[in-house]
């Protein structure tokens, strides 16, 4: 450890920035492999049935008690999933266009990975130098927000290139429900930002860590609930999943992937929620802090509680995402729109408008 | 050896002049879905020149407007039309024309502007969010006030002409 004393600060800055950037992927990808797991084994309690519980090594069956009551668990389900979706066939029909057909899949799952970069995932570690964030940028949420609406570009172009029908129209209705969420999300955060009075989201943390009556979700509930429901339909969950909709589309978008292609989308649909709920967390939960307030940690075990305490808070929300799945029925596409332009919008304008006025005549 | 800044303010105008280029005259494809998706990469090309200017909110504005909502917008469209012809249609002599003049005038304008302009530096302003507002509420707020009323206007307009009857 020494060693890396000597080195200048840059080098320092960009050899914790790459450590960084290599640790948040890999516990986002571990986070989206266990987050399907949830998804089969939540779903599989509220239809009554126990779910993925058979998958395991060999040898697992010898470890007493723990071992089977793993298996129960479907512990080792991901990695079979994992693996199956790397051996299956990957199929290309003739008649998709071939170089979007490849660049779509990619497309969908890259931008939701970039968007964890702005999110402070943690206080600080070892010194106060080591910020818990990959990126501290001043327009966090507005380089956020930018890339959260390319992340349409790999559904539509995933539509256009399979060259039929069905996913065309998946396509053309992800291009349509995104943009228009976008836009109520978008408000309702400007209202939260009025507040707080910086865009930079490590700030927004500092101003909710003094505990559990600090957190914005009791100063903006309206924000949060547009902001939660416009996230759903930004990731394409039920109940707004119009763009996939089996019962009417096939497969939507994704109707002709195979394999890995088709796990590339799936793997981006849960990141995109990865990202999501941390943001939400950050905007509106307190971020790293903990209920009973927290000061940015001095020692390394603090900031590793601080880490653990948002890894739950994410936790937390991703549950209320699935367990959202499997208690509605999907939105008509008419009905869709309606909610997003004619009851959110409006709603969150009227919210920045009252905060702007309350603002306006108690800040002094 | 040249600074970093540098290398990439090359790296970045090299890359947009490219996809700009094969946005308006692909030689492999003259599909409008590529043309549109070479806009898009030119678009984030130009973001990337404005985080060197240190324009940070102009570069997060450039994505999430042009490339994340207009693009997308183009997009849907284009998908939406019966594009066949387009792609069949060969280079029409009278349009190059047309066209080159009509680069050579702005281009001539962009000349005149870029020789006539004095150095700003002694007036650097930081392009976060909290200085450009505060600029554009004092000393641009009546630019500021017409731009919006002239977006007002135009969504207006748009309503009105895309609403078959009016109740």
């Amino acid at each position: 450890m020494d060693s890396i004393k000597y080195l200048d600060p840059t080098t320092q800055f960009v050899l914790f920035s790459i450590l960084k950037v290599m640790l948040v992927f890999a516990v986002a990808m571990t986070g989206v492999a266990y987050s399907v797991l949830v998804e089969r084994k939540v779903s599989a309690w509220i239809q009554d049935r126990p779910g993925p519980n058979r998958v395991a090594p060999f040898f697992v069956e010898f470890i007493p008690v723990i071992g089977p009551w793993l298996t129960r668990l479907g512990i080792f389900q991901p990695m079979a999933d994992g693996l199956k979706s790397f051996l299956k066939e990957d199929f290309t029909p003739s008649y998709v266009r071939k170089v979007y057909f490849w660049l779509a899949p990619a497309i969908a799952c890259v931008p939701s990975l970039m968007t964890l970069a702005v999110i402070p995932f943690g206080s600080t570690l070892g010194n106060a130098a080591n910020k818990m964030v990959i990126a501290d940028l001043n327009v966090g949420i507005l380089y956020s927000f930018g890339i959260v609406s390319l992340g349409v570009y790999g559904i539509v172009l995933a539509g256009y290139a399979a060259n039929s029908k069905y996913p065309f129209l998946g396509g053309i209705r992800s291009s349509a429900q995104m943009i228009s969420y976008e836009i109520a999300m978008g408000m309702s955060v400007v209202a939260v930002f009025l507040l707080v009075g910086d865009l930079n989201l490590s700030s927004v943390v500092d101003y909710q860590r003094g505990g559990l009556h600090q957190w914005l979700i009791w100063k903006q509930p309206l924000a949060f609930v547009i902001f939660m429901i416009a996230a759903f339909a930004e990731t394409n969950r039920l109940p707004f999943d119009l763009p996939e909709s089996e019962t009417e589309l096939v497969g939507g978008y994704h109707t002709e992937y195979s394999s890995m292609k088709f796990a590339l989308f799936f793997m981006g649909e849960y990141a995109a929620m990865i990202a999501a709920s941390g943001m939400m967390v950050t905007l509106f939960l307190g971020g790293w802090s903990s209920p009973f307030g927290s000061e940015p940690a001095g020692t390394i075990l603090g900031g590793l509680v601080h880490i653990g305490w948002f890894l739950a808070k994410v936790a937390a929300l991703m549950v209320v995402f699935i367990w959202t799945r499997w208690m509605l029925p999907r939105f008509r596409y008419d009905q869709l729109m309606d909610l997003g332009w004619r009851r959110f919008i409006p709603l969150a304008l009227a919210n920045i408008l009252v905060t702007a006025l309350i603002v306006a005549f108690t800040h002094k | 050896m040249p600074a970093l800044t540098d290398l990439l303010f090359y790296g970045f105008a090299g890359l947009a002049l490219l996809f700009g280029f094969l946005c308006v005259a692909n030689p492999l494809s003259r599909n409008p879905v590529t043309s549109a998706m070479f806009l898009v990469l030119t678009i984030c090309s130009l973001a990337g020149l404005f985080v060197l200017l240190n324009a940070f909110f102009l570069a997060a504005v450039q994505v999430l407007v042009y490339a994340g909502a207009v693009m997308v917008l183009f997009l849907f469209v284009i998908m939406l039309l019966d594009l066949k012809e387009e792609e069949r249609r060969k280079l029409n002599k009278v349009a190059l024309g047309a066209g080159t003049v009509a680069v050579a005038v702005i281009a001539g304008i962009l000349i005149r502007a870029v020789t006539s302009a004095k150095p700003a530096a002694d007036k650097l302003v930081e392009g976060t969010t909290k200085p450009l507002g505060r600029i554009l509420f004092t000393e641009y707020l009546l630019p500021f006030e017409i731009l919006s009323l002239l977006l007002l206007v135009a969504m207006v307009g748009v309503i009105l002409l895309s609403k078959k009857e009016l109740k």
